[in-house]
């Protein structure tokens, strides 16, 4: 079972992938798609930046333009920046735990296989008619009068991939608390882990508001329902509410795996303990708490009224205090350490001005009296690009440098990673450093053109020059990637020679039951520890046994292919019954067809027998002398 | 422990549904998946709190004019010892009898279904006699949201009951299926809670307007 080495042919491969359960898999699967979806959401930026280059341009048309820009932004908060995340997570925290796989490998396969078509979904709308262009907030008042089929192709492709975030939560939080090795107490858990632990609470309770928001939406748009419709006694705010009680805690979603890479970058490259890891565990969790506390804020101008707007005006500015924690410890875990400025420190290093920059910004944002200046115009667009792109995208691609000897085995080219570096900071902070300023002169985010003679020409341009810096920076990436595969130079279990934590122990990548023998946790940085005294290898917990693995399964890609299926029914019949029965007859058909498609699949799951198998004690022997890979 | 280990009454754990790593794995799971539904139906009875009474002109029936305490009364009982009887099939299951435990869950269903349909006369009488539809208004669009979604979970509650009575009913009980008829009991317990909720704010508060 274990040891088949041999080559497979092409629909082997894929026929593994489509049911892998093994959460390594899993990770790639996430790191293409979101990889995919970036590049996606990287285009409609172009188009975005090429529209907004000289005043009263006519490249692309007003209602395009909308469609795009609201692409651009769904596409990269859903489609592109957490599953991106997903794949390192999936990739690193098991193994960082000392666990040979996830709590739930098959609801592991099944988040990643409802994120995917409901990703696909989303992005169909391109083909079908027209893409949602109310933004990626879908207001209300905007969206519900929205013609065509673009926002339903958001309600329904986001709640497809919200249910798969959703689980891809549970599932890591049980395997956080469940399935860490013997010694690996909470205290000792790395920071990437901890972050992933609170990331995955914050998805627990702030994805349900939002799929609450898109059931509304989509019952008035689909079913005649009158929540958002005032006429009817609906109120448009209910929807503002419940989007961003998610949407706040979403961003922190976002930024909490990205500072928990950031952490694990610094403590090894500065081949040092992290700084005040108590203190940062605290801060991780009191950012997760407070965010919950904030949403508010992007609704200043709304009318709540002074008491709330103070209210959530002063418990915004205090979330600064816990991140500011941060940013100092990871100042002082630098102080005095023997720094190496590999591509992965490279950007933690750039991180920490760009993403502060952001965070300052956000301090003048929460300023209620204030935002009223700023509300809607591109300081808000700068603002949250510097959070996100300066402090979650900057991680994502130190992840992808730093984990990818890990993921795939090989090394990325140092060098073309460190031109992928400059070119992209330089890029990124062309790009939006201006954007403050336009905001400030007064330009409206969102607005399709600019007049000349405003004092906008200038910084507009700066900025689109900016974005062109980025892209030929991702090209590098790209072309970095393919020759690194090509080249196929393997690497051994700790590439980066500085490895701290328990992944670096093993192989890269790891055999697919990750640890022969659970490895003994004697304290932080286990791995570190035991290099000290000496070790080449972790003190195992245990004799080598069986092994007790998970079976692959089909049913979750047919489970999420069910939804696809019924999305399109539950889209149609809107136009069935708008045309009293003429048209679209097929689509109450194909709704109920693609439910019995999920729940059948769902009923077969649960009444078929799945206790999974066991690797043999004398195979794994066998593997230790042949080595396998 | 291999799951499928057969068992008797005095070799039966004690907390069969927690004695696997894959029971302890999914009883976690699914207490973390609640806390997830509690903020959704809290979601939920936000959106109806704040669309309660609204109605686009003065012809349309509130809350006042249409609840009837009886009704939901009778509702309330049913699922409320729909509860309890959940709990002895529990108490059973602790106990390695599988027969007394499949009897209670039978009752459980029973009771589920005579609530359900309740809540089906219930609606179609609002609807008849009220012309309080989903459509009509925002007030109905939000009732039948939040008290349909609570709906729906009893049918995904009782389906999930019966699928696994009749997967199992004869092989007895086992680690393996264990867990899967505690979490369902589980279940059931949560949509009891959300009931007392919905009983309060929706019915209760409803009649004194
Ligand atoms: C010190 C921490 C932060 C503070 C005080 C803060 C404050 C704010 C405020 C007040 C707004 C609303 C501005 C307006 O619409 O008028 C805003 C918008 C935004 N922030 Fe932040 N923020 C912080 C950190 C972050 C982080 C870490 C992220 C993401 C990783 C983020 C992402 C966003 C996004 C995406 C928006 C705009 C949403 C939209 O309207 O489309 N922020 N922020
Ligand atoms: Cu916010």
């Amino acid at each position: 079972m274990s040891t088949v080495a041999q080559k497979q042919g092409f629909l082997a491969v894929l026929w593994d992938y489509l049911t892998t359960v093994d959460h390594k898999k899993i990770a790639i699967l996430y790191l293409i798609s979101g990889g995919f979806f970036f590049l996606v959401g990287g285009i409609e930026a172009m188009i975005i930046r090429i529209q907004l280059a000289v005043p009263d341009n006519n490249f692309v048309s007003a209602g395009l333009y909308n469609e795009i820009l609201t692409m651009h932004g769904t596409t990269m908060i859903f489609l592109a920046a957490m599953p991106l995340l997903f794949a390192f997570m999936n990739a690193v925290v098991p193994l960082q735990i000392g666990a040979r796989d996830v709590a739930f490998p098959f609801l592991n396969s099944l988040g990643f296989w409802l994120f995917f078509f409901g990703g696909i979904f989303l992005n169909l709308s391109w083909f079908l008619g027209g893409a949602p262009d109310a933004g990626w907030t879908s207001y209300a008042s905007l969206s519900i009068t929205s013609e065509g089929h673009g926002i339903d192709f958001y309600v329904l492709g986001l709640q497809i991939s919200g249910a798969g975030t959703l689980i891809a939560g549970i599932n890591f939080l049980v395997t956080i608390i469940n399935m860490r090795a013997p010694g690996m107490t909470y205290m000792r858990m790395p920071l990437f882990t901890w972050s992933t632990f609170v990331a995955s609470a914050l998805i627990l309770f702030a994805f349900p508001p939002l799929t609450v928001g898109l059931f509304l939406m989509l019952f008035d748009r689909m079913f005649g329902a009158n929540f958002f419709d005032v006429s009817m006694g609906g109120n448009t705010i209910i929807w503002e509410h419940l989007f961003w009680i998610f949407g706040h805690p979403e961003v922190y979603i976002l930024i909490l795996p990205a500072f928990g890479i950031f952490s694990e970058i610094f403590a090894t490259f500065s081949r040092k303990r992290l700084f005040g890891y108590a203190a940062m565990v605290f801060a991780t969790v009191l950012i997760g708490f407070l965010g919950f506390m904030v949403w508010a804020h992007h609704m200043f101008t709304v009318g709540l009224g002074p008491t709330a707007n103070a209210i959530f005006a002063v418990a915004t500015m205090a979330i600064a205090v816990p991140t500011g924690v941060k940013i100092f410890n990871w100042m002082l875990t630098m102080w005095g350490g023997s720094i190496v400025f590999t591509t992965p420190m490279l950007y933690a290093v750039a991180f920490i001005p760009s993403f502060t920059a952001g965070g300052v910004t956000g301090v003048m944002l929460a300023s209620a009296a204030a935002d009223y200046q700023y509300h809607d115009t591109y300081f808000v667009v700068a603002h949250f690009h510097y959070v996100i792109v300066g402090g979650v995208v900057l991680g994502l691609l130190a992840g992808t440098h730093f984990y990818w000897p890990k993921m795939f085995g090989t090394m990325l080219n140092e060098f073309l990673g460190k031109i992928t570096f400059w070119l992209f900071l330089i890029g990124f902070h062309a790009t939006f450093f201006v954007q403050h300023f336009l905001g400030l002169m007064g330009m409206p985010r969102r607005i399709w053109k600019f007049l000349d003679g405003q004092g906008l020409n200038l910084f507009n341009l700066i900025s689109t020059i900016g974005a062109v810096f980025m892209a030929v920076a991702v090209l590098v990436l790209v072309y970095n990637i393919i020759i690194t595969q090509i080249k196929n130079v393997r690497v051994g279990n700790d590439p980066w020679g500085d490895g701290r934590t328990l992944e670096w122990a093993i192989a890269s990548p790891p055999p697919f039951y990750n640890f022969k023998q659970l490895p003994l946790v004697r304290g932080l940085d286990p791995y570190w520890i035991e290099k000290m005294e000496g070790n080449t290898k972790m003190t195992p917990a245990e004799p080598v046994g069986d092994i007790h693995m998970p079976n692959n399964s089909f049913i979750p890609f047919v489970m999420s292919l069910g939804l696809f299926i019924a999305a399109f029914g539950a889209m149609y019949q809107v136009d069935w019954r708008a045309s009293d029965g003429e048209s679209f007859v097929w689509a109450i058909p194909v709704l109920i067809i693609g439910l019995l498609i999920t729940l059948g699949s769902m009923a077969v799951r649960s009444l078929k027998d799945d206790h999974g198998y066991h690797i043999h004690k004398e195979d794994l022997l066998k593997d230790d002398e042949g080595g396998r890979e | 422990m291999d799951a499928e280990q057969k068992f008797t009454s005095r070799t039966w754990p004690e907390s069969p549904e927690k004695t696997t790593l894959e029971g302890k794995n999914k009883f976690l799971g699914f207490w973390l998946f609640l806390g997830g539904e509690t903020v959704l139906f809290a979601s939920l009875f936000a959106t109806y709190l704040a669309l309660k009474d609204k109605v686009p002109s003065d012809d349309h029936a509130l809350a006042i004019d249409m609840f009837e305490l009886p009704l939901v009364f009778i509702m309330t009982m049913l699922l409320l010892t729909s509860s309890l009887t959940s709990v002895y099939a529990m108490y059973h299951m602790k106990n390695y009898n599988f027969q007394k435990m499949k009897t209670w869950l039978i009752i459980t269903v029973g009771l589920g279904l005579a609530f359900l349909g309740f809540e089906i006369y219930e609606f179609n009488h609002y609807v008849h006699e009220y012309h309080h539809t989903f459509t009509s208004s925002a007030f109905g669009s939000s009732f039948y949201t939040l008290v349909g979604f609570h709906g729906a979970h009893v049918v995904v509650g009782l389906g999930w009951f019966l699928l696994l009575l009749i997967r199992n009913t004869n092989r007895g009980l086992n680690l393996y299926n264990a867990p899967k008829f505690f979490l369902a009991s589980l279940y059931w317990h949560f949509i009891d809670v959300v009931w007392v909720f919905i009983f309060t704010v929706v019915y209760l508060m409803g009649m004194v307007g």
